[in-house]
């Protein structure tokens, strides 16, 4: 058997497995059920309110929102904090003492990242329908953009938490990172369209991979009639296929360079100072 | 040493020939910024040799271990691991190496058969009919005594069973090569003696050559075929605990005494002063005691030698049988 390709299938069950462990465990699960309850309360309150110009439920245009804006943060943060905390902790350099290793690692990773990011999608959805009307979903083409603005969606942002997790040697030091990433979630027009913010401010908003996420989603779940609630008055599939393609051209680009240095540095010293720093915080 | 030709079929992971050692450093340096931490290390280790790389804490042992597993670039010096620099070692030569380093935390939530399966999925490709691989789950749980606790999760074992989890990841690929650094670091008595079991059979049924560091003078004795000194940036000493032992601790202490005088005389040969002591005084002689320094008194006189920078009397003191 060629080494890469049991190191690949080994990543493939490594990630299942983990996924598993997530669903076993209420902590993990609290932590990835939480933040769905919250939004759910959010549209709730929401559902009588309507999107600007039109008659439509504002909790019906949030739900695809958040689903956009979930795949976008759960891709990106999950994927930066598991690094950062996997690093500190050993669990890199295992993979780095195994041959082919640091492969199956990160395939197993991105498995888990990405399945979990479906499982908390289904999470928000479901109850989610039952909440808030008027959701349009169904037919093969809606369905179609859906995966495809998913799996879009998973390929431009998981490389982009592996850059960041990989950046950052310390998991207590993230905060730099997840800030601005809640920020740009505020001005993506996840909670509330961004036809109304300062024209510079949208520029900002477009210019990153959640708005294109959420209105990705939105394009695929909502009716026809919604697009002209949108910049441009349109769902513009092209520009968002573009946006999201362009992030996962720049991550695909980038993260193996910085994975690789960042592989290439670890060692048992390093893991060890950095939890000799670590136990100095807490005491 | 053969070239291979690119297109050649890939050599059998079956070890260098006898004559070739597994390990070989020469002159390794290692210098972090302005500190040189190793400054000439060499040494050899052969297949199916154990051997201890013993020295005080920050002699630079885990440096070295480290450059040799290819964790960590060296700063000068000839090292070759099973035949291959550390450095451009592929994932082939990594196939053939087991690394266990100090104190982990991760897979907390995997359970120990789980785990040991997963990791041992990814050697499945290097198995030749001499060795299979990896080491059957079962039987490695069992060889490390963890059957127990085969299904438990790894953040309920106790620091002793994390160690011999640790022990077993590293050699479930059936490694030529095993590193342990500081294997029994925080263990108590009973796990350590354990432990020195699962390395004794290690090198007696799989004949794997072992290299292992250690700050415990008595766990390299009782370990090793061999013991490696490391202080102040070199091998200071190199031998078996018997060699070292007759070497360094040479001179006796005679002490005795007569008519109510305590006397104290340092000699190589005790027996014969003895002998002397008798003829000479006979039944006036009493409280005789002769004492031998320890291995690990000369150890730690050694160290201290060498640690306030007068390391070259140290060399020359054991200059005899060290290379």
């Amino acid at each position: 058997m060629n080494p890469m390709l049991a190191a690949a299938r080994a990543g493939l069950v490594r990630g299942g497995i983990e996924v598993r462990h997530t669903l076993t465990n209420a902590q993990d699960l609290w932590n990835y059920l939480f933040p769905n309850l919250i939004f759910l309360v959010v549209m709730f309150f929401m559902r009588n309110a309507t999107v600007p110009g039109t008659t439509f439920s504002l909790g019906a245009r949030t739900l695809p929102s958040l689903l956009g804006g979930g795949v976008a943060f759960g891709a990106m943060v999950t994927m930066m904090m598991t690094l950062a905390l996997e690093r500190e902790d050993g669990t890199l350099l295992r993979a780095k003492a195994v041959p082919h290793g640091m492969l199956g690692y990160l395939i197993g990773k991105v498995v888990q990242v990405a399945g979990m990011t479906v499982v908390s999608s289904v999470v928000l959805v479901v109850p989610g329908m039952l909440l808030v009307d008027g959701l349009a979903p169904g037919g093969p083409v809606a369905g179609l953009t859906l995966l495809g603005v998913v799996l879009l969606g998973l390929v431009a942002c998981l490389p982009l938490g592996a850059i960041f997790g990989s950046l950052f040697e310390n998991p207590r030091n993230l905060g730099v990172i997840t800030l601005p990433i809640m920020g740009l979630v505020a001005i993506s027009g996840i909670f509330y369209p961004i036809n109304g913010f300062p024209t510079w401010l949208q520029w900002i908003g477009q210019a990153f991979p959640i708005y294109w996420l959420g209105l990705g989603m939105r394009s695929a779940l909502l009716p026809d009639e919604l697009a002209a609630a949108e910049i441009g008055g349109s769902w513009r599939h092209l520009e968002t296929f573009g946006m999201l393609g362009a992030w996962a051209v720049l991550g695909l680009l980038i993260a193996p360079v910085v994975l690789r240095r960042m592989a290439r540095r670890e060692s048992g010293s390093a893991v060890a100072a950095r939890r000799e720093k670590a136990m100095q915080r807490t005491t | 040493m053969t070239v291979l030709e690119e297109s050649s079929p890939p050599p059998e992971p079956v070890g260098p020939p006898d004559d070739q050692p597994v390990i070989d450093v020469r002159d390794l340096r290692m210098r972090y910024g302005s500190t040189d931490v190793l400054t000439g290390v060499t040494f050899a280790a052969h297949p199916g040799e154990v051997v201890a790389l013993l020295g005080p804490n920050g002699a630079g042992k885990t440096t070295t271990i480290e450059i040799l597993e290819g964790f960590r670039m060296r700063s000068a010096g000839e090292v070759r691991v099973l035949g291959v620099d550390p450095a451009r070692g592929d994932e082939r030569w990594r196939a053939r190496l087991g690394v266990v380093l100090q104190s982990w935390r991760d897979h907390a939530k995997w359970r120990v058969r789980e785990l040991l399966a997963h990791l041992g999925s990814y050697y499945l490709p290097y198995s030749t009919p001499q060795a299979s691989r990896p080491w059957d789950v079962d039987d490695l749980v069992d060889a490390v005594g963890l059957t127990p606790h085969a299904h438990k999760r790894v953040n309920q074992l106790s620091g002793g069973q994390r160690r011999r989890l640790d022990v077993a990841i590293g050699i479930v690929g059936r490694p030529e090569l095993l590193f342990l650094d500081e294997p029994t670091a925080g263990f108590d008595p009973e796990a350590r003696r354990e432990f020195h079991d699962l390395v004794h059979r290690l090198a007696d049924l799989e004949q794997t050559t072992i290299l292992l560091t250690t700050h415990d003078l008595d766990e390299a004795e009782k370990l090793a075929d061999r013991i490696l000194i490391l202080a102040g940036g070199s091998i200071i000493a190199d031998g078996s605990a018997e060699q070292l032992a007759r070497r360094i601790s040479a001179k006796a202490e005679v002490r005795w005494s007569r008519h109510g005088e305590r006397f104290v005389h340092s000699t190589t040969d005790a027996t014969r002063f003895v002998r002397d002591l008798f003829r000479q005084y006979g039944d006036d002689l009493e409280d005789l005691e002769i004492r031998r320094a320890t291995l690990e008194d000369t150890y730690m006189a050694l160290v201290r030698e060498v640690e306030s920078g007068r390391s070259g009397t140290a060399l020359r003191e054991l200059s005899g049988a060290d290379r």
